[in-house]
């Protein structure tokens, strides 16, 4: 009776640190990749500026929860930055678009090869990081309210009667139901409408969807638009589940651009398969598994050590390796995108 | 207007704006600022050999820079003699260890065929020999770190003359350039500059965490320094002379009684503009030798052989130009220069702080630096290094002055008005946006563009 | 009065002129063939029917009408329809979703066309669920072919649509050239395999560095010695 215990609850030991906190991470993440990967199959560049995109529709949304907040105005349990998200993202798809007209169109008229794209990208990150810090500061910004927990450690204990507790947060279940929601949505948009089909085809081939009568600009506008709806959400998950900071919104680049290379780049389904791959890559290579094994293994073998491959400071490392195993031993991603 | 008349007018104006800031605010401050933009422009150099002779994007600016502070730690700090002690020979088995791994898996890749087998084998020994290695290095590092954890906690360095380490910080990041190189340089330019994006966050990593080497986010301070202390001036004999016949003319105006506080005003003074005249001079002894090597090697057929490269890969290869052989070693002298740097940033801080490198003023301001004084045109990168850190430094009083005149007509204690002028600061990343922008778009060859030889001169 | 023409086009891509004054034209209900050596600007020559290069001298008739000032998607609209060499495909889309593409500009129903795209090439009602980088050389043809189709234009543009397939495809892909212009579609195309082309051809024209040579019924081209020994290879 007591081995079958000891195997759930190192079950419930690896669901609570592993399973949980990898789905909402790789969810943000995939919905970050998926805006970097779409800028990239139609665009064709490596937008460099997505992280501090992100941080403006957060940006926004946090404002408009803080207005709405001081109104008295709620959604119960649930954030109250849910009903601000439509009018964070409608700023940001006026931000992307701006840019869009102000910066790149010029570069796409003059077909200008991708790596001046790049470069416009980097200018147009330092812009919209300079407008978010002197917005709303460089510091930490916390703006989650409602319930805090769909299952509490402390309820699950005393549910099973397990010494092992799982938790679920309220932005953790909401960000794994919003991003599967909206890359269902993204799904249909690209295979079933008219214009998700030219941008298919547009980011497939170029020249080819221009001889069928594609107009390029309204494929670009619709990616930004979609861009910006992505970012703002993914950013905003990511902001109530952890906490928003400029700062790490330009270090979640890496990781981003991490999961839509090794998912395949210009490849949507790539990005999701991508993101979470480097969210548990990055969770399971710094857990620290003693406890697991002290569950499961009888005592004499019990381990010494923290059986923690990677300390949590290194996941940066862990992206980046997965990045460049990927680039050595297959350059198009699992799932066959594009080679830059 | 002629380069050569651009540049003189450029560098006139420079050279105004700092005596400017030499009037208006003070010597020290213009020195300092100076300074800054010596190392600034030894780091666009760096840059620009890999961006404009050769089309690199290298978004790891920052990582190689501390890499070159993380050598100033490594030369100049004392050996910590305990530490060495402690752990000396869990060290060396662990090194041992690691380089049996390193050999065995590329052994392990060598006799394997491709596939399946060989991945697993290579895991399998990866995997194993690291976990040895651990065992081994982790109890030294534990060890290491508890000697004195407040005031060493690491192994110490050379305890050799800080100077060196700017030729040991060129060697060091050199070294890591070559690893990355290896890998990314047979990709395209996209790949190349998330690759290097994505080393330099590790490095950073690396220094802040391994307590062992860098002291981590202890920080290293009072490293030692290549140019005399200001305290020590203040009392030499042939220094208070020299001020005392410098300032003759102020100070005999005075009388007796107050001629020694006034003198010694004087000497505090003097002594640290003496002390930033110093790093002036070094910094700019840097600056000019590798400016003139790199002006030399751009004009040879090596540098030739690099833009034709870069202007047309492909038919550089066609014609039997080993691209990939030629942008690794571009890659590595460029990244050789921006170590330089970071040693000489760190030594003028005289401390190692890990968490002061950030992305976006070590990575994409010297990216400005480049795009906006003119890529593939070495004075172009040194105006652009002066240019863009002067106004990265003023940017910061005048854009709080701008906003408390702006504002002027808003209550001193108006919200607005409060939060505008405390974050004023934060719109000089606006400000460098916009200017790498419009530089972009406008002049892109920037200001000092690349001089294109006409055929047969 | 022929349905498309171009008369003393000169121009290039910037670069020097590779168009010297050539002049072609097609008629409707006809196959019209450019042949001639590499370099001879035949590729071009089509290019700047649908107006993808700008021309220094010369002009396009469409109907009667100029159109020498249009951009090439306005000339598409207008219903000439252009299969490239290569990249002709949308290789990520499914064959269906190809042919939907090429009807892109249509409101209508488009049923009924795909329909006779499928009667005209069977094999594409066979595979049209797979994606049409899956397909070998030939089929990928078919599907460009048919994408171009979809449009329901007046004339049909090919460039080198026997390029890199074998003996056997080429034969059948001709067939199928020939029932597309029962359809009543005039057809451009240029080809390398000069003496097959020019067999199913009313109309040929060789082209030499950019100009005219031999502009005759593709019978009569064949039979001409000279074009036999230049060109034909005997």
């Amino acid at each position: 009776m007591e081995a079958i215990t000891d195997f759930v609850s190192a079950i419930v030991l690896l669901l609570n640190f592993i399973v949980v906190p990898g789905l909402s991470y790789g969810s943000q993440l995939a919905l970050g990749a998926l805006g970097i990967t779409l800028v990239f199959g139609i665009l064709r560049f490596a937008n460099f500026a997505h992280g501090d995109t992100m941080a403006f529709g957060t940006m926004m949304t946090i404002l408009v929860t803080w207005w709405l907040q001081s109104k008295g105005i709620n959604l119960g349990p649930l954030p109250t930055a849910l009903l601000a998200l439509p009018a964070g993202i409608a700023a940001t798809i006026l931000l992307l678009v701006v840019t869009d007209k102000t910066v790149y169109r010029y570069y796409r008229h003059s077909k200008a090869v991708p790596v001046t794209f790049m470069i416009a990208s980097m200018g147009v990150m330092f812009m919209t990081n300079g407008i978010v810090r002197f917005v709303i500061g460089p510091n930490d910004q916390r703006f989650l309210d409602g319930e805090r927990f769909i299952v509490s450690a402390r309820n699950f204990k005393s549910m099973t009667g397990l010494s092992e507790g799982l938790s679920i947060k309220v932005s953790q279940g909401l960000t794994i139901v919003v991003a599967i929601v909206l890359v269902a949505l993204l799904f249909w948009f690209l295979q079933k409408t008219r214009t998700g089909k030219a941008m298919r085809a547009y980011s497939d081939n170029e020249d080819l969807a221009l001889l069928s009568g594609v107009d390029p600009d309204r494929v670009v506008l619709v990616t930004w638009i979609i861009t910006a709806i992505l970012a703002t959400i993914a950013g905003t998950l990511y902001g109530l589940d952890k906490s928003f900071k400029p700062f790490t919104y330009l270090q979640l680049l890496l990781p981003m651009f991490a999961a839509a290379i090794v998912g395949g780049i210009g490849n949507p389904i790539g990005a999701i398969a991508g993101g979470y791959v480097i969210a548990f890559s990055e969770v399971m290579v710094t857990y620290a598994y003693k406890k697991v094994f002290v569950y499961l293994l009888p005592q004499s073998l019990e381990p010494q050590g923290l059986l923690q491959l990677l300390s949590t400071d290194y996941k940066f490392a862990v992206s980046f390796v997965i990045l460049v195993l990927v680039l050595l031993v297959r350059p198009t991603g699992i799932l066959r995108g594009k080679v830059l | 207007m002629s380069n050569t008349l651009k540049t003189q007018l450029a560098f006139s104006v420079i050279a105004l704006l700092l005596i400017i800031i030499g009037l208006v605010q003070s010597w020290n401050v213009s020195l300092g600022i100076l300074n800054l933009c010596l190392i600034s422009a030894v780091m666009a150099l760096g840059v620009n050999m890999q961006w404009g002779y050769a089309g690199l994007l290298n978004v790891g600016v920052m990582g190689f820079a501390a890499l070159g502070g993380m050598s100033a730690v490594l030369v100049s700090q004392a050996p910590v003699a305990e530490a060495w002690q402690a752990s000396w020979g869990r060290l060396l088995i662990a090194a041992l260890c690691f380089a049996a791994t390193i050999a065995a898996s590329i052994i392990c890749y060598r006799i394997l065929a491709a596939g399946r087998n060989r991945n697993l084998a290579l895991a399998l020994v990866i995997i194993g020999g690291l976990a040895l290695t651990r065992f081994f290095f982790d109890p030294a590092v534990t060890a290491i770190e508890s000697i004195e954890p407040a005031k060493t906690g690491f192994l110490g360095g050379m305890g050799l003359p800080i100077i060196f380490s700017w030729g040991f910080g060129g060697i060091v990041a050199a070294g890591i350039a070559w690893c990355i190189g290896k890998v990314a340089l047979g990709l395209r330019a996209d790949y190349l500059a998330i690759a290097t994006l994505g080393i330099s966050e590790i490095i950073l990593a690396v220094l802040k965490n391994e307590d062992w080497l860098t002291r981590g986010v202890k920080n290293v301070t009072g490293l030692s320094r290549p140019v005399p202390y200001e305290i020590d001036l203040q009392t030499t004999t042939w220094f208070i002379d020299f001020i005392r016949w410098w300032h003759s003319g102020a100070l005999g105006v005075l009388n007796e009684a107050e001629q020694p506080p006034a003198l010694k005003q004087f000497v505090i003074d003097g002594s640290s503009i003496f002390v930033k005249l110093c790093y002036t001079g070094l910094f700019a002894g840097v600056l000019v030798v590798i400016l003139l090597l790199s002006v030399k090697a751009l004009n040879s057929p090596w540098g030739r052989m690099m833009r034709a490269i870069r202007d047309n890969e492909i038919a550089a290869g066609a014609m039997g130009k080993d691209v990939t052989r030629r942008h690794l070693q571009i890659f590595i002298i460029g990244s050789a220069v921006i170590g330089v740097a970071g040693a000489m940033l760190t030594t003028l801080d005289g401390q190692f702080t890990p968490t002061s490198y950030q992305p976006l003023r070590f990575t994409f301001l010297i990216w400005v630096m480049v795009i906006v004084g003119g890529s593939g045109n070495n004075m172009g990168s040194v105006l652009g290094g002066f240019l863009i850190w002067l106004v990265w430094i003023e940017a910061e009083p005048i854009g709080v002055w701008l906003m408390a005149f702006g504002t002027g007509w808003l209550d001193e204690s108006n919200v607005i008005r409060i939060h505008l002028i405390e974050n004023a600061q934060h719109m000089r990343l606006f400000f460098m946006g916009l200017v790498l922008l419009l530089v972009l778009r406008f002049s892109p060859g920037g200001i000092l563009p690349e001089v294109v030889r006409k055929q047969g001169s | 009065m022929s349905f498309l023409s171009g008369e003393n086009m000169v121009g290039g891509y910037g670069g020097a002129d590779i168009l010297k004054g050539c002049s072609i034209d097609v008629n409707e209900g006809e196959i019209a063939v450019i042949v001639g050596p590499n370099g001879a600007g035949k590729s071009t020559a089509m290019r700047a029917l649908l107006g993808m290069l700008d021309l220094k001298q010369g002009s396009v008739q469409f109907r009667g009408k100029d159109i020498s000032s249009l951009s090439p998607q306005d000339r598409i609209a207008k219903g000439i329809a252009f299969v490239p060499q290569t990249s002709n495909v949308f290789t990520s889309m499914t064959v269906f979703e190809n042919l939907e593409m090429g009807a892109f500009l249509r409101n209508d129903d488009i049923s009924e066309t795909v329909e006779q795209i499928y009667e005209l090439f069977p094999i594409l009602a066979e595979k049209k669920d797979q994606l049409a980088g899956e397909l070998s050389g030939g089929q990928r043809q078919q599907v460009a072919v048919g994408r171009a189709l979809m449009s329901q234009p007046a004339v049909l543009m090919l460039d080198e649509p026997t390029a890199g397939v074998s003996p056997i495809v080429m034969d059948e892909l001709f067939d199928r050239i020939l029932e597309v212009r029962q359809t009543g579609v005039a057809i451009l195309m240029v080809e390398q395999n000069a003496r097959q082309a020019l067999d199913i051809a009313d109309q040929g024209f060789v082209l030499v560095i950019g100009e005219n040579r031999h502009t005759d019924t593709g019978a009569a081209l064949l039979a001409d010695p000279e074009v036999r020994r230049s060109f034909l290879g005997g």
